[in-house]
Formats: C-alpha cells, structure tokens, sequence
C-alpha cells in the first residue's frame, strides 16, 4: 500500500471475510488495476470483518467482497471478486462509461 | 447461551417448543406462539401490517417475556421506527439504550452498487451475528429481506445465500420473523416460502364496501396444530390485536341468577324475578319506541348493583345518551365517574365489522364488564351483509357467554309484522326477546310491549303498554275492551266509560229499590185500611148481635119476670143457659 500526499487521491477500502478464495482474487485483480491506471494516486485498505463485525454496519455492508471508494465522493460499492475490469474502471469512475 | 438453547429443544416437549409473541390473539391461534428458534414467514402486500406485527414481536419480546431481540430493517431506518411504534406507546429508543433492541437498517441502494463477478453475503451474516451476540438476541426480524432483490442484480447467488441465511438463522437458534411482498399467485413476490417452510402467516388487508378490514391467516404450520380460519386484526393504540372468530364450543357453563332488567314491569313480565345471569337478550321495536331507553335502564341497573356495564353505542354518543336519559329521570354520570359504566360509541361505518368485533373484545378483555349493551345492531348491517352481520354477532355472542357477561342487543325493526322480523337471524340465538311494538289508535301512537321468548323461564303472555316519563319507565296492564287492546288515552278513556257505566248502574239500582218500597207503602196502607173496614163491619155486625142478644136478654128477663111473678105457684131453671152464651159474645 503507498501512501502519496496527491490532490486527487483515491482512497479505496476492500471488505473481506478471512482468506476465502473469492477475497484474495478480489484484492489481486484490484491491486492489479490501481498500478495500472491509478499507480501513485492511491490507498487501499483491507478490512477482515471476521476481525471486525462492529465495521459492516458503517458502510452499509452486506456483500463479500465489497469494494468501497471512499474518496474521491461520491462513495460508489463494488461488489463480488472485481474480475471484470471494464466494470470495476467504470464503476469506480476512472474510466467513463461508454 | 448455545447450551442453555440447546438445553430447552431437547427438553421432555411431546410438541413443538413456541416462542410467545405477546401479541393478543395470535398465540392462541398458533396453540403458543411462533416455532421456537425457527423461521417465520410473514408475507401481505404492502400496508397490512407485517413491520408492525413484526416490531412488536420484537418489543414485546424485550418488555414482556425478556428475550432481547435484533430488528433488520431493510426499508425503514432506525429512527423512522422508532417513530412507527412511538404511536403504540412503544420507547424503542430507550430499549435500544438498555441493550434490549438492535436496529440494524440494510442500506441497499442500486445505483451505488456494481457487480462484478462472484460474492456472498457473508456481510450480512456477519452484521446480523454481530448484532445478535451484541445483545444476546432470542428473536430477529428481516424486514423485508426480498430488498435485497432489487438491490442486486444476481438472482442466482443471492437464492442460493438466502437459502444459507436460513439454515444460519436456524443454526443460531433464534426465532426469526422474515416479511415479504405478497406476490401475483404465490405468498411472496420472491418465492422465499421455499426457504421458509416452518410456519407461514399471511396477512391480509381487504376492502369491501369502501371498508377495510385485516385478516390474517395461517397457511402452515410445520408439526403444531392451528386455527386455520382467517382471523381479523386491528391495529390500534395498543398494537396488534388478533381475534381468534370461531371457537363454538357450546360447552359454557350456565347460570340460574337471575338479575332485574331495572324495570319492575318487564321483571314481573319475567315472572317476577328478571333475566338469567349470563344471557342474552334482544329488545327489538321500531323507530323511537324507547330501545335505549330499556337498554340504558339495564345498564344503570347494572351498575346499581355494583357491577361494571360497557355500553357501546352506534348511533348516539354517550353524552347524548346521558342527556337523554336524565329526561326520563335516570343519571347515569355517577357511575361512570364511578368507573362502573363505560360508554364506547363508533360508528359503524368507522370499520369492518370485523373490526367491530375485535373492538369490542379487546374493550370487553380489559373492563371485564358483567353487562353489555349493544345499541343498535342493526346499524352494522350498513357495513355488511346480513349474514356476515350475524356470523359476527354469533362469535361475540359466543364469547359473551364463555364470559358469562350479559349482554342486551336492540334491533331496529322495520315493519311490524312480527313474524317477518328476524332482527338480523339473532332472534333465534338469543334467551329472551323483548319486543316493543307500537300501537296505531285513535290519532296517537302508543307503545306496547310483549315477551316474545324467555327461554328456561315461565313468562307473561300479555301484552303490556310501555309508557316512558319524567320519572321514568314503567308498564301498565292494557285494556282489553269488547273492541280490542286499548292503549293511551283510548285505554283511558275507556276506563272512564267504565267508571260512569257502574255509577249509572248504581244509581239504577236505588232507583228501582225505592219504587219497592214505595209500592210496599202503598200496599202496606191497603192492608191496613181494608183491615179498619172489616173491623167496622164486624162491629157493625157485633152491634146488631149484641143488641139482638140484648134484645132476646131483655125479652127473657120480662119473660121470666112473667114467670117469677106467675111463679108464685112453680119456679122453672132456665135462667142460666142464657147468661153463658152472653158472656161468650
């Protein structure tokens, strides 16, 4: 994870429970897809809810794994394991959708 | 907490373990309550009534039977709840405070979600584990968990989790209440009765003739015997009320008391002594022939004796009915600052008669009245049909004497043929049927009152007129004249007629006493002068005896005169045969 004082930085937060199949490949695809559009621009932060239950109420979490752009606003939710490229650029709006 | 759960499932219960709802009613339906630490699917279109069942559920849950309880809202958000049940005196906010209630809201928003290949709902498992360890939670709602469909567009995963999501819920042990839609042709628009197979209740809300009533029924119950009618419900102040309609046992116990009607007339009609304690009685009468009136008098009678009275009134409000009744001389204010009489006046159109009925059972529950007073029942049926009207009126008939509560209908009748009249089909379920009934004479209107039944008792067969005053009701003999029943000023009348009839007759009677005596005068003074005549005729003919006597006397003196002085010579003794019969005369 980097951490870079930008203007436009993308502050992004996966939701996870353990170390499922579906939530490694999510956190693969997504690391994969900030170093090629976003290198420098972003943080993401990783939570397990096993560990944290008390977290899921606060972002309106009820999918694994959710993807959550916090910042830039507005917060947009990305759910399932981020395998489709196209829509998680478009839904993450760094590509515009066509 | 998993061990004392699993402690009470393998409990010695020879049926399914229920967890009580608290809500009036459906526990009695259900014979307990809901499946224990099962699933519930409660389903009914939109506005009958499923949040509302189910929060309560879940605060009655907390305040009465202890068990802490999670409320998943997928609609509503916490704060909008807790405004919902604000209106049925309920503090969700405090219960939250105490750790009692968990209101978790499921934000599901389309257009901020997107899908991209494969997930779970693992968080909402995990939120609901969260909140349910949290407050140690024995009972959890999902309303409506059929959200989640509009809000994610993969039906496959998500009937595949919903599916995991129950046997997660039944693994945790608690009993859950899941809501849904009422779909086209099936319980729910989603299909959850597939996954929910434990219990099923339906809710439903119907309007018929502008008029809505609530009905619920249960479509399945896994392993437990229940009511399988539907039942109305009400939501009032009070939450829910569920009515359990048909439990015709006639199996009641019945009572010999006998209490008055208020009205010494109509006890004396009753052979003296009133109604049976726990009967029902049905005053019926046209318009304005003082139902209420008798009605009211029952109801202070009641009181007066120091037992409660709910008098529900559907065409007057009670203060109109205290007014009107202090115009005959009765108070009836006293008893209720008394708390002995309470008046519940609706009208009929204000619900179903469903309603009506869940209405009455809840005001009769809580007052535990010995009397009640249905003022008219006829005006239900402008909300019904007149079978349903009786049906209703059956089941709290049913329920009135399973109470052993008296109760006194009135009926307004429309004609006066009595024998069309059968006052909404109750006549034939009721003990004792007064009929008030006017009487058309002689350009006025009067009222006349007849016992058409008593059962189990010896009653009067005559008909009696009714007559309300200042001072009250009372019932005066009629007058049966050569021409028929007399009432009113007629019947008064009469009795004059009566009264001059016995004078003249005594003053005939002098009359022709006195001609007696006169003619026994008259015949008493011929007596007595025929009698002086006779008298002087027989002295007549005395006088003429004597003086012949007199006469022969003295020619027998100077005959013997003759012979005493011829006798010088002999004296013959014939003297004294004369002087006898002289002395006879």
């Amino acid at each position: 994870m980097m951490v870079k004082s930008t203007a436009k930085k993308w502050e992004l937060r996966l939701y996870v429970a353990g170390k499922t199949l579906k939530s490694v490949t999510a956190l693969t695809n997504l690391q994969k897809y900030c170093e090629e559009h976003l290198k420098g621009q972003y943080v993401i932060e990783v939570i397990d809810l096993l560990e944290k239950p008390q977290l899921a109420e606060g972002d309106q979490i009820f999918a694994i794994p959710t993807l959550v752009r916090k910042v830039p606003e507005p917060i947009r939710k990305i759910i399932g394991d981020l395998s489709n490229e196209e829509k998680v650029l478009v839904g993450l709006n760094i590509r515009p959708a066509q | 907490m998993s061990k004392s759960r699993e402690k009470k499932t393998i409990a010695p219960y020879s049926t399914l373990p229920k967890t009580p709802t608290g809500i009036a009613g459906l526990d009695e339906i259900t014979g307990g309550g809901l499946p224990k630490g099962r699933p519930t699917l409660l389903c009914g279109e939109a506005g009958s009534g499923k949040s509302l069942m189910s929060i309560e559920f879940i605060v009655r849950g907390a305040l009465e039977f202890n068990e802490p309880g999670v409320f998943m809202a997928f609609e509503e958000r916490a704060d909008e709840l807790a405004m919902n049940v604000a209106s049925l005196g309920f503090d969700l906010d405090k219960l939250r405070a105490q750790k009692k209630i968990k209101v978790d809201h499921v934000h599901i928003e389309r257009s901020e979600i997107e899908e991209t290949g494969d997930y779970d709902l693992d968080g909402l498992f995990i939120r609901l584990g969260h909140a349910i360890d949290s407050i140690g939670a024995k009972r959890v709602v999902l309303d409506t968990i059929e959200n989640l469909f509009s809000g994610l567009a993969n039906q496959g995963i998500l009937r595949a989790e919903l599916r995991r999501l129950f046997h997660w819920l039944k693994g945790k042990g608690v009993t859950a209440i899941i809501t849904g839609e009422r779909g086209e042709g099936k319980l729910t628009r989603q299909g959850l009765e597939e996954y929910v197979s434990d219990c099923v209740i339906l809710l439903d809300h119907r309007v018929i003739d502008q008029i809505s009533t609530r009905r619920l029924r249960i479509v399945k119950y896994r392993g437990s015997l229940h009511g399988t009618n539907e039942y109305p419900f009400l939501i009032d102040k009070d939450g829910i009320s569920v009515l359990p309609v048909t439990s015709l046992h006639l199996s009641k116990e019945v009572q010999t008391a006998r209490i008055s009607s208020g009205i010494a007339g109509v006890d004396q009609m009753l052979g003296g002594r009133g109604f049976f304690r726990g009967s029902s009685i049905l005053v019926s009468g046209t318009a304005g022939t003082g139902k209420t009136s008798i009605a009211a008098y029952f109801a202070a009678e009641t009181c007066r004796r120091g037992e409660r009275c709910i008098y529900f009134s559907f065409e007057e409000s009670p203060k109109q009915i205290i007014r009107n009744m202090r115009s005959i001389g009765l108070e009836v204010q006293p008893y209720m600052d008394k708390g002995l009489l309470a008046f519940h006046a609706s009208r009929p159109t204000l619900y179903g008669l469903e309603m009506h009925l869940v209405a009455m059972h809840k005001h009769i529950r809580q007052f535990k009245p010995h009397a009640v007073v249905l003022d008219p029942i006829t005006n239900l049926v402008t909300i019904g049909p007149i079978g349903d009207v009786k049906s209703m009126l059956i089941r709290l008939l049913d329920f009135l004497m399973e109470e052993q509560i008296t109760v006194m209908f009135t009926a307004l009748s429309l004609n006066t043929v009595v024998n069309e009249q059968t006052d909404e089909g109750v006549s034939s379920l009721v003990d004792a049927w007064l009929l008030v009934r006017d009487i058309e004479f002689n350009g006025e209107r009067n009222r006349g009152m007849y016992v058409m039944k008593s059962r189990g008792m010896k009653h009067s067969n005559q008909v009696r007129e009714f007559i309300i005053t200042d001072e009250g009701l009372s019932l005066v003999d009629v007058y049966l004249g050569p021409e028929g029943i007399l009432t009113g000023s007629a019947r008064e009348a009469e009795q004059l007629k009566d009264n001059t009839g016995i004078a003249l007759r005594n003053y005939a009677l002098g009359r022709k006493d006195r001609e007696i005596s006169r003619k026994r005068k008259v015949l008493e003074s011929k007596i007595s002068s025929l009698q002086t005549e006779f008298e002087s005729v027989e002295e007549e003919l005395n006088k003429v005896y004597m003086e012949e006597e007199l006469k022969k006397e003295m020619i027998d003196k100077s005959r013997r005169e003759l012979m005493r002085m011829r006798r010088e010579h002999g004296t013959p003794p014939e003297e004294k045969k004369h002087a006898k019969r002289s002395g006879k005369k």
